[in-house]
């Protein structure tokens, strides 16, 4: 088989593993986008804090404890005990459920009728709050993320042996694939597949969908808007947390977690905003993309790292000539 | 009893469309002018220059230049960062001679400018670069466009970062300010008077600020104000979308690059861009325009002197007064910004400018307010 095409093979499947977990990313948009129409520059921060939580929670650490040994001179670090990952995931639902509370009552209420645009700035003014809550909280130096069902039976971390021998028997070229990308996207693909069954089949899931096609309809049937509001933050906590858990045990949880946000932009622009199946296709042909283009074009002729900006410049050309993006509703515009 | 309008009476159109019709307000302004040009220059030193005035200086031309295009114009933009970087290194392409090669050989070189000229060639050039990526704009709104302007910020730096010419093909991949004077006075380099880049920054920022004034409460600004209010109506009326919204990205970027021009020469010296010109710089100059005040000439400075105070003074009392950690305090400032804006976006969408603007409303009654 021919080694250049082997090679092609091998980047597009990694591309549609990396274009997984961006949908993954794009979907937590999505959704509050749907329901409040809110366009949440904060979810890259969410999935930091999250994974930051949970490895914090994991590893018994005490809260705000740099801040407190600096105003009161004390020396706590550790409880000294560390919890199961399963229990720690759950306490970290917890709490990212009441960070959704929190955010839906202090910030986003007192800003509905305000214009896209502010919303939208008000949660970059978020993201950056979150980001110095995260790191005063826990401590900004770059952790291991490891979740473990029981010793010895954690994420799976470095390349699938299996795969690059059965490949090699049968192509006579080994394709090499992180096994964590594997199961990254198998998870990808359940949560997508459950939050689309919970919105279409679900009572909650119809109130969420009744209040994303109109406010005041929704309202006057008996549909709680602050519930349904903290339902979908919520929800959109726990995508974040599922992609920080992803993320986190690939390169580890650090500041640099949070600029997952930053490349599932351009995944949106590419699906609409208000699409679900949107997000997955421009997910994963910006996944596909970026990664062909990189080695096709960017390793070769320009000097590499095309990466930062190729998703932006197609999705911009695209943009130009379907403004709604590939699956989203028809722009009218009325005076 | 201050800003009382009794008593003035305009008796030419010219006193009647003047910047500050009222005289207490006039007054004011020059006093602030004299005080900048004649006397800060004979107190200045090092600290005071380096910490706070230089950045406040270039801050609030970057703000003003951001400032037209989303608070005058609504075109939300998260590139700032990218066009500074387009600014610094136009710059100190014209200060190092920009050479044109072709085939592999060196066609010409053109001569070095001179700094002055330098930067703004480096505004020129960014107008430029800014139209290109405002063409967009035509088609698409709000934060697709915001989202949009960030492929300008992202390619750019890339850019930069990637294609040697622009750096000189020098090993380190950052830019260095070589020495360069004006009227015999060091401007660029490492020996310079403080007083002497103060008065540079306070040149360009005086004009800009007067330049933005005249802009934005003539013709080319009420075409802004329509496109933002509301464009399809604008359109209806006569204004012209392409026109409004691709002078407004012109005249924008044109700050943006002067104040990224000296960002670098001035201020920086050595410049490595990812680092000084990255989607954080993006962010900070738009966080002062939404707390300094969007739409507003006056809340451009006092945004840009916020958040040029803000990390200052929490590190004075932070670190030196209670002896915290540093990366205490930086992560504090994070909370604080963050809080800032939301607070503000709530509370007073119209930012410390429309503070003032309350302030002064109440002044002009007081003491007696019935």
């Amino acid at each position: 088989m021919n080694e250049q095409l082997a090679f092609t093979i091998e980047v597009f499947a990694n591309g549609l593993m990396a274009g997984v977990l961006y949908a993954l990313v794009a979907l937590g948009f999505v959704l509050i986008y749907k329901a409040s129409g809110i366009f949440n520059y904060a979810q890259g921060v969410m999935a930091l804090f999250a994974a930051m939580t949970l490895v914090g929670i994991q590893n018994g650490q005490v809260p705000f404890a740099h801040l407190i040994n600096a105003i009161f001179g004390t020396d706590v670090h550790k409880f000294g005990w560390s919890v199961h990952s399963f229990a720690a995931i759950l306490l970290t639902v917890i709490v990212m459920i009441a960070l959704a509370w929190a955010v839906q009552r202090f910030v986003f209420r007192h800003l509905v009728g305000q214009e896209p645009i502010i919303l939208f700035m008000a949660t970059i003014g978020l993201a950056y709050f979150l980001e110095g809550v995260a790191d005063l909280m826990w401590g900004s130096e770059l952790k291991a993320l490891n979740v473990c069902a029981s010793e010895g039976n954690c994420l799976p971390q470095g390349m699938n042996v299996w795969l690059e021998g059965t490949t090699y028997e049968a192509l006579g070229y080994g394709f090499f694939i992180d096994n964590l990308d594997i199961v990254a996207s198998i998870v990808a693909a359940i949560l997508v597949i459950g939050l689309v069954m919970f919105a279409q089949y679900t009572k909650q899931g119809r109130a969420m969908r009744a209040v994303a096609d109109d406010h005041q309809a929704a309202l006057s049937v008996g549909v709680s808007l602050n519930f349904i509001w903290v339902l979908v933050w919520s929800l959109a906590g726990f995508v974040a947390l599922v992609a920080g858990i992803m993320w986190g045990a690939k390169s580890g949880v650090q500041f640099s977690l949070s600029l997952i946000a930053l490349k599932a932009l351009p995944v949106l622009m590419l699906g609409g905003f208000t699409s679900i199946p949107g997000a997955i296709v421009g997910g994963l042909i910006i996944g596909v993309g970026e990664k062909l283009f990189e080695f096709l074009i960017g390793a070769p002729y320009l000097g590499g790292a095309t990466e930062n900006w190729f998703a932006y410049m197609l999705a911009l050309l695209f943009l130009v000539f379907r403004p709604q993006g590939l699956f989203g509703e028809k722009i009218i515009e009325r005076v | 009893m201050f800003y009382r309008e009794a008593g003035d009476f305009s008796t030419t159109y010219a006193e009647d469309q003047q910047t500050f019709p009222i005289k207490f307000d006039r007054y004011r302004y020059y006093v602030v002018l004299f005080i900048a040009i004649v006397v800060v220059p004979f107190f200045i030193n090092d600290y005071w220059a380096n910490s706070l005035l230089l950045p406040f200086l270039i801050y609030a031309i970057a703000a003003l230049g951001l400032n037209i295009l989303v608070g005058y114009c609504g075109q939300v933009s998260l590139g700032t960062g990218g066009f500074m970087a387009v600014g610094a290194y136009s710059c100190y392409k014209f200060m190092t001679g920009v050479d044109i090669w072709w085939g592999g050989e060196l066609l010409f070189r053109l001569p070095e400018f001179n700094i002055f000229f330098s930067v703004i060639m480096g505004g020129l050039m960014t107008a430029l670069v800014g139209v290109l990526f405002g063409l967009p704009s035509l088609r698409i709104k709000g934060f697709y466009l915001a989202v949009a302007t960030l492929a300008a910020q992202f390619f750019l730096v890339w850019l930069f970062n990637r294609v040697s010419w622009f750096y000189n093909y020098s090993a380190s991949g950052q830019i260095n300010a070589p020495e360069r004077d004006l009227f015999g006075v060091l401007i660029t380099g490492p020996s310079t008077e403080p007083w002497a880049t103060y008065l540079f920054c306070l040149f360009f920022t005086i004009v800009c600020a007067v330049i933005a004034r005249n802009m934005t409460r003539g013709s080319a600004g009420r075409k802004w104000m329509a496109i933002r209010d509301m464009d399809i109506a604008a359109e209806i009326i006569g204004v012209n979308p392409l026109r409004a919204k691709l002078t407004a990205f012109m005249v924008s970027s044109f700050f943006v690059g002067i104040s990224g021009a000296l960002f670098f020469a001035v201020y920086l010296g050595a410049v490595e861009v990812g680092e000084a010109f990255g989607i954080q710089k993006s962010f900070l100059v738009l966080f002062m325009i939404i707390i300094g005040g969007l739409g507003s000439i006056f809340g451009s400075f006092a945004g840009a002197a916020f958040l040029v105070l803000l990390p200052v003074a929490l590190k004075v009392v932070g670190v030196d007064w209670f002896g915290w950690p540093t990366d205490i305090v930086a992560h504090l400032n994070l909370v604080i910004v963050g809080g800032l804006i939301i607070v503000f976006l709530i509370a007073e969408p119209h930012g410390i400018a429309q503070l003032w603007r309350v302030a002064k409303e109440k002044l002009r009654l007081w003491p007696f307010p019935h």
